[in-house]
């Protein structure tokens, strides 16, 4: 199809969509009432088993299984996204040169380093009890471990992050979630029910197995987001493809080369 | 104000779609999904918010005090990290493509096909 | 009074994000887009603070403004980077770093 009949055909669906997404909109309840029934009700559970973050509470306790799904999703996005991007035969992998940091840039990476890990971390651990949790704070703890590639070089990196303990660690997090799951079976009960004693509200072992649920996600957020961040930058940084066009040393392809071109 | 963040979502997912459709080249087509994604997200937020409520946490409130829905955020909360792993994988494939057909154009690759 | 604050709070925030997505598209080149995006993630996150949603917030702020764009530009570099590209001219996506720390050899 031409590009100019593509435009028309969306541009007339867009009108319709939009015409009656409008109408959908106006008979919305108004923005901003006082009519929830589902977080009302959500709200109570989330007091009644002592998790004082309704958020965490929803999502790894009342839609404990709901959030095992979205878990494998990421799972499988990031497994999926290493068989892609993984090096292949006619690949060759060259090591890239240490780069010169600028001192101001490297110290202020390496002070941060720190304090954005206990960010993170914090975050995690008090999932129930705060905003945050696993989801948030396992994308932090991932982030910040790659300032490192900013205040110092590439192997730099790579030598606090042997891939290997994270790819197992991605693994031990989802096998982590669905232990808990199937050991509240074997207590008698549902799958990922909370069976666990739920504590004393707004103290960090309150909400049963609230914090057991969002470490293991934490866990695994951190570790697939390394991961995948460690195969995107392999690509970019290391990985030469075969047809190399003349230049087969280890000489960097860089912008230099195509301004010759 | 009362349709205002419903009509914002609709014009963020149309536009995003828009970007889709009229894309030459696939990293901008993934980037354009993502912003149509984000409109999930500001609908789901505006359906659960409620006036004069804080965010439900209960750590330094009581709590019987006046909240936002919870369920909304909880499901927006996962779909954004979620969505981020999924961008990714998109992002892989537009990588693959460009080394088996040499090109990230869609219209070039559907001429590839034929 | 404070109702009424939080109201143009958020209208404010809802339009600016309506912007920046709007930005995010029509820019073409990858590489300006990327960084539209990172600004799209931080107004997200602050529309989400104003609607009461700390969570979510501070997802978005980890997520949108800092490992999208960083993944989409680690791609435009893979993707330029190949010799015989014939792409678009504009390259250099995320190459500066590296330009910058390769001293004394010469690109042949």
């Amino acid at each position: 199809m031409s590009p100019r009949g593509r435009l028309g055909l969306f541009l007339a669906g867009a009108a319709v969509v939009a015409a009656l997404f409008t109408v959908a909109c106006l008979g919305l309840p108004p923005f901003g009432g006082a009519h929830h029934p589902y977080g009302d009700r959500a709200v109570r559970a989330a007091v009644r088993h002592h998790t004082s973050n309704a958020i965490a509470s929803v999502n790894f306790d009342q839609r404990a299984l709901d959030t095992l799904g979205e878990e494998t999703i990421l799972f499988s996005a990031v497994l999926g996204a290493v068989v892609l991007l993984r090096q292949t035969a006619d690949e060759r992998r060259h090591t890239p040169a240490p780069a010169a940091v600028r001192p101001p840039i490297r110290r202020f990476g390496l002070l941060m380093l720190p304090v954005a890990l206990a960010v993170g971390l914090y975050v995690v651990a008090h999932g129930q009890l705060s905003p945050g949790g696993g989801f948030q704070g396992g994308v932090v703890v991932a982030t910040a471990l790659h300032l490192l590639y900013i205040a110092a070089d590439y192997r730099a990196l790579e030598r606090v992050r042997p891939l290997r303990p994270y790819e197992i660690g991605e693994a031990v997090g989802e096998a982590a979630y669905v232990i808990t799951g199937l050991a509240a079976v074997l207590a008698g009960s549902a799958f990922l029910a909370n069976v666990l004693p739920y504590g004393t509200f707004a103290t960090l072992s309150s909400g049963g197995t609230v914090p057991l649920l969002n470490a293991a996600v934490g866990m695994e957020v951190a570790c697939g987001v390394v991961v995948l961040l460690a195969q995107f930058l392999d690509q970019a940084v290391q990985i030469e493809g075969a047809d190399g066009g003349g230049s087969d040393d280890d000489g960097p392809r860089g912008p230099g080369r195509r301004e010759r071109a | 104000m009362t349709v205002l963040p419903y009509l914002v979502a609709g014009w963020i997912f149309l536009v995003g779609v828009y970007g889709l459709v009229t894309s030459r080249n696939l990293i901008h087509a993934v980037g354009c999904l993502a912003v149509a994604q984000s409109s999930t997200y500001v609908l789901l937020l505006a359906v659960g918010y409620r006036r004069g409520g804080t965010a439900p946490v209960f750590s330094d409130v009581p709590p019987d005090r006046r909240v936002v829905d919870p369920v909304v955020q909880a499901l927006a909360l996962t779909d954004i990290v979620v969505g981020a792993t999924v961008t990714a994988l998109l992002l892989a494939l537009v990588v693959q493509l460009r080394k088996r057909h040499g090109t990230v154009d869609p219209d070039a690759l559907s001429d590839l096909k034929g | 009074m404070t109702g009424t604050l939080t109201d143009v709070l958020v209208a404010v925030a809802l339009l600016l994000v309506a912007a920046a997505a709007t930005a995010a598209v029509l820019n073409r080149d990858p590489v300006r887009q990327a960084l539209v995006l990172s600004f799209l993630g931080l107004s997200l996150a602050l529309l989400f603070t104003f609607l009461q949603a700390p969570d979510v917030a501070l997802s978005q702020l980890a997520v949108g403004s800092a490992v999208t764009p960083l993944m989409i530009l680690l791609t435009v570099r893979k993707v330029r980077r190949r010799p015989g590209d014939g792409g678009p001219p504009q390259g250099g996506a995320g190459d500066g770093r590296r330009g910058a720390g390769r001293d004394g050899r010469p690109p042949r």
